[in-house]
């Protein structure tokens, strides 16, 4: 089994000794989304999980783009950016780059990270900017009012698709491995503790984490993860990733498969030692892209949990070490010396 | 035999060969030797895009030209006095421009059958009368250089590939350079090929001892030493001292600089530039696209820093959403045009002022920008430490336009000394300005009416900022129609207010009818040819805006206070749309959009035709 080096990722933020509650991240302003959002939840999951960073409020910045969900930042008293289509990942780049010292968050949706975005969402993974970016997957338009996303499935009738879509669909999880994330995760927003669990181990890791949460839009696409809430189904087709344990649900069990990859088998006549063990720190993000997979086409079970979780160093600190190697080599900058630097000559 | 010396005012250089010839490397150091000696010069670097566009063919010549010359000169020159071409297509190509009676070197040993077909010579033009009104000297440049490198350890075409330093020691014979640097420059760029600096320099010492010793060259040329006001002077490049002037706002603001680029021709060199100089703190970011390095560079203003994104016209097109949320948000933030031959990729390498439209209007809704011009490479230094100004004191985007003359183009630079350049630092807002402690993001200083700038990590101070409509002080969501005609027409006058100086106009005698007006890299030209004018007895004045968002106050005075007025532009009249919309005044404009420069001769016959037309 793999073992992290650091998970230091809160280490250059300022903490505070004060004593923080949900309501101090709590906004004036009046939350807009639709009655039975998927949002809600989510919201209230983060509210309730900040204060147990410990952290400075005036430290914690939300970056969103455009969409339902990228409203989140007006709703928490923090500092927050509410930006334009899909940029949000370049826009905190600028600002977790040059500011180790807060801690910057991405909150973006399937259109605005995935279609209009996804040049920015890769590039701000593979680069390991030091963010925590929460993708809120409900897999449809909201905002412009039900039009199909890059992660509808393909036949999905909608207002601009009467006869189906055509596209296949975007799988976040594997699309961000291929991007070389370093922390790659799936939550669901109805389970507060399971998505504070994500977001605990999110914001311990220094650099990008990608956390996809399937988030529930009851307007245009409701029930769309229904089968990971249904109280009949929801344990069996749900395999839950936890690294060092066996990857199971209540009724079935990831295993080896003979050509190489793996298989999803029946719990009952599997020997526990045949189960795979979920090794998420693995530097190889071979097993996680597999894993990623499990769920399609049909999404009959479906890993939740954090698929890759590696060190690798932020891009904020590469950075700043360059920046600091730079005057260790040649002392800090001098304008005169600077202009004084080619060749000169003097009149007069 | 003593060679005769001859004294020049001024001289007029072209270098022209293939794209892999070295011609650019060439004027270049022609340039520095030319520095160096103490001349004024101008240059015009003017090369394709492509890399290596096929050896031999016209689209393939790159030139490097300069003037020089013993008092200020104002442009890199209408008409070369010297040619030297490396082959038939950079006789061809350039000959056109080249007056009678001037000097053309040629190296003969390219000017074979092949490469004469390649570009339509049916026989060698030195060998027919065809060249019959120039002074042409047929020098086998190649075979030369092969014949002096013979002793060193290189193949032929190692060998051949120093010709252009042959060529340069030869003018610099001609026209007495100093050569001390140029030797040690080539030690230096060949420090890790002891071999090939010695061939270099063998090479460039046979061009000088040929120059001396052939009877091919009677006379050799002195241009003395230009009397410029006193100071330390080095030459630059307009990406160059655009480069040091972010770096200057960058120290003169106590803000690190952070730059979000995406590499363009011809902005790249700001790039390279400020990446070699992080030990002034500066974050340089090489962007995955135009949209990012805008978004990065205003995701760093947001928190505190001077963000700066470098691009051309095509870049700006894609960055103008971006632009606009800097306008919206009211953050500080510098947008460098290095404008470019357009629309779409147009001709990346040659010159244009094509983008003041896109820069005043080319985002959606009502989003002013205010807009600054160089009008000199060297002034690309002032021009950027005047922008940053702006951008931070009325927390605003700025557009720097520059242009490919100005970026590659070079200048003797008087350096400012640095106890004299502006302090531009304005203060983070680090308390609460409501009341009970409230802080109201968009509660405006009443004579700027810039909004407060308080970063992320001041405690108390946590607000929420974006591109929806903000309620006028605090910021808030509001769709509240009185709210936004308020915000748009507040952020307009914050911009119309910006305390910019009042237009000069140079008009010694005080009685010139006709004023020529320009903006951005014409400047030299104009110059020039007001020069002219003046020198033959005519009169005009003449006046530059540096400031195209918001103009002088007194630009609409200075405009109505001459019997005409006229505007050269290299573009179809973009300025003049502006000024006769906004002054109702009749300006005249003469437009060229060809890629290139004015020349001061056409701009003199242009201002003297108006003068006439009484």
């Amino acid at each position: 089994m793999t073992e992290l080096i650091n998970g230091k990722g809160l280490s250059l933020i300022p903490k505070t000794d004060a004593k923080q509650g949900l309501k101090d991240f709590k906004s004036d302003q009046e939350v807009r989304w639709c009655p039975g959002c998927g949002d809600y939840a989510i919201l209230a999951a983060v509210q309730s999980f900040l204060p147990e960073l410990g952290l400075r409020r005036e430290n914690i910045v939300f970056v969103s783009g455009i969409g339902c969900s990228s409203r989140f930042p007006y709703y928490l008293d923090t500092y927050g950016f509410h930006s334009i289509h899909g940029r949000a990942p370049a826009i905190a780049t600028g600002l977790a780059a040059s500011r180790p010292d807060l801690s910057v968050w991405v909150i973006t949706g399937d259109g605005d990270a995935l279609s209009i975005g996804g040049n920015h969402l890769i590039h701000a993974l593979r680069r390991n900017v030091n963010l925590n970016i929460l993708l809120f997957n409900n897999r449809i338009y909201g905002l412009t009012k039900g039009q199909y996303s890059p992660t509808s499935e393909v036949g999905k009738i909608t207002k601009s698709t009467p006869m189906g879509s055509l596209d296949k669909p975007f799988n976040p999880i594997s699309l961000a491995l291929g991007a070389e994330a370093s922390f790659v995760a799936r939550t669901l927003d109805s389970d507060r503790k399971h998505l504070q669990s994500v977001l605990r181990e999110a914001t311990a890791h220094r650099g990008a984490s990608l956390v996809e949460i399937y988030q529930n839009c009851n307007i245009f696409n409701d029930n769309a993860f229904e089968q990971l809430k249904d109280p009949e189904v929801r344990d069996d087709i749900t395999l839950r990733l936890e690294h060092g344990q066996p990857i199971v649900s209540a009724t079935k069990a990831v295993v080896r498969g003979a050509n190489g990859g793996i298989e999803v088998v029946a719990r009952d006549g599997v020997a526990e030692d045949q189960i795979l063990v979920h090794d998420a720190h693995h530097p190889d993000p071979s097993l996680a892209f597999a894993l990623s997979r499990l769920d399609e086409p049909a999404f009959e079970h479906v890993p939740v949990g954090i698929f890759r979780q590696v060190d690798r160093p932020a891009y904020d600190v590469l950075m700043a070490e360059q920046l600091d190697e730079a005057v260790a080599q040649k002392g800090p900058g001098d304008l005169s010396e600077l202009l004084l630097g080619g060749d000169t000559w003097r009149i007069g | 035999m003593t060679k005769q010396v001859q004294q020049l005012d001024r001289v007029i250089i072209r270098f022209a060969g293939d794209s892999g010839d070295g011609m650019q490397l060439t004027g270049d150091r022609f340039t520095a030797g030319t520095a160096e000696f103490g001349n004024d010069l101008s240059t015009l670097p003017n090369f394709p895009a492509e890399i290596r566009a096929p050896a031999g063919t016209l689209p393939g010549v790159s030139s490097f030209q300069l003037h020089f010359a013993d008092h200020d000169i104002l442009t890199p020159g209408d008409a070369p006095n010297v040619l030297v071409a490396m082959n038939p297509a950079a006789l061809k190509a350039n000959l056109g421009d080249l007056p009678r009676g001037a000097d053309i070197i040629a190296n003969t040993d390219e000017f074979t059958k092949r490469n004469l077909q390649k570009v339509g010579y049916a026989a060698s033009p030195l060998d027919d009368d065809s060249l019959s009104e120039w002074r042409v000297h047929a020098v086998p440049l190649t075979s030369l250089t092969v014949k002096a490198l013979e002793g060193f350890d290189l193949s032929k075409k190692d060998a051949e590939r120093s010709k252009n330093m042959f060529a340069l020691g030869l003018l610099s014979w001609l026209y007495h350079r100093p050569t001390e640097q140029t030797i040690k420059f080539l030690e230096q760029k060949f420090a890790r090929k002891p071999e090939l600096a010695k061939a270099n320099i063998a090479a460039f010492q046979a061009g000088w001892n040929y120059g001396e010793t052939t009877e091919s060259f009677s006379v050799s040329y002195e241009v003395k030493p230009a009397r410029l006001a006193p100071g330390v002077y080095r030459n630059i490049s307009g990406n160059q001292a655009l480069a040091y002037g972010l770096i200057a706002a960058s120290v003169q603001s106590k803000l690190p600089l952070f730059l979000g680029s995406y590499p363009i021709t011809p902005a790249s060199d700001i790039l390279h530039e400020l990446s070699k100089h992080k030990r002034f703190g500066i974050r340089t970011f090489q962007a995955e696209d135009e949209i990012a390095g805008v978004g990065a560079a205003l995701g760093a203003a947001f928190g505190g820093a001077l963000g700066v994104t470098t691009t051309s016209g095509p870049g700006v097109a894609l960055k103008a959403e971006t632009v606009g949320l800097a306008v919206t948000t009211e953050l500080p933030l510098i947008i460098v045009d290095v404008q470019r031959a357009g629309p779409s990729t147009g001709m990346p390498t040659k010159t244009e002022q094509t983008d003041l439209l896109m820069a005043m209007f080319g985002r959606n809704g009502e989003s002013p920008v205010p807009i600054v011009a160089p009008m000199s490479p060297s002034d690309c230094f002032d021009a950027a430490v005047e922008a940053a100004r702006i951008a931070v004191k009325y927390r605003t985007p700025v557009m720097l336009l520059s242009d490919g003359y100005l970026a590659n183009g070079s200048e003797p630079w008087r350096l400012p000394e640095i106890s004299d350049l502006p302090d531009i630092s304005q203060e983070f807002t680090t308390e609460p300005n409501g009341e009970d402690g409230a802080f109201l993001p968009f509660k405006r200083d009443p004579e700027t009416l810039a909004r407060p700038w308080a970063i992320p990590g001041t405690a108390g101070l946590e607000h929420r900022i974006g591109g929806i409509e903000k309620a006028d002080g605090t910021g808030n969501i509001s769709y509240d129609p009185n709210n936004h005609d308020l915000m748009v027409r507040t952020r307009a006058a914050k911009i119309d207010g910006i305390d910019v100086p009042e237009l000069a106009v140079d008009d010694p005698d005080g009685d010139a009818r006709v004023l020529v007006l320009g903006w951005g890299s014409t400047y030299g030209p104009i110059a020039a040819a007001v020069r002219r004018i003046r020198k033959s007895g005519g009169k005009v004045a003449q006046a530059h805006l540096r400031h195209l968002n918001p103009l002088p106050a007194n630009t609409g005075e200075v405009l109505k206070s001459y019997d005409r007025v006229l505007l050269p532009e290299i573009n179809l009249g973009q300025l003049a749309l502006l000024l006769r919309a906004r002054y109702l005044v009749d300006v005249i404009s003469y437009n060229r959009v060809r890629g290139l420069p004015f020349k001061a001769e056409e701009l003199a016959g242009v201002i003297q035709d108006v003068i006439d037309s009484d």
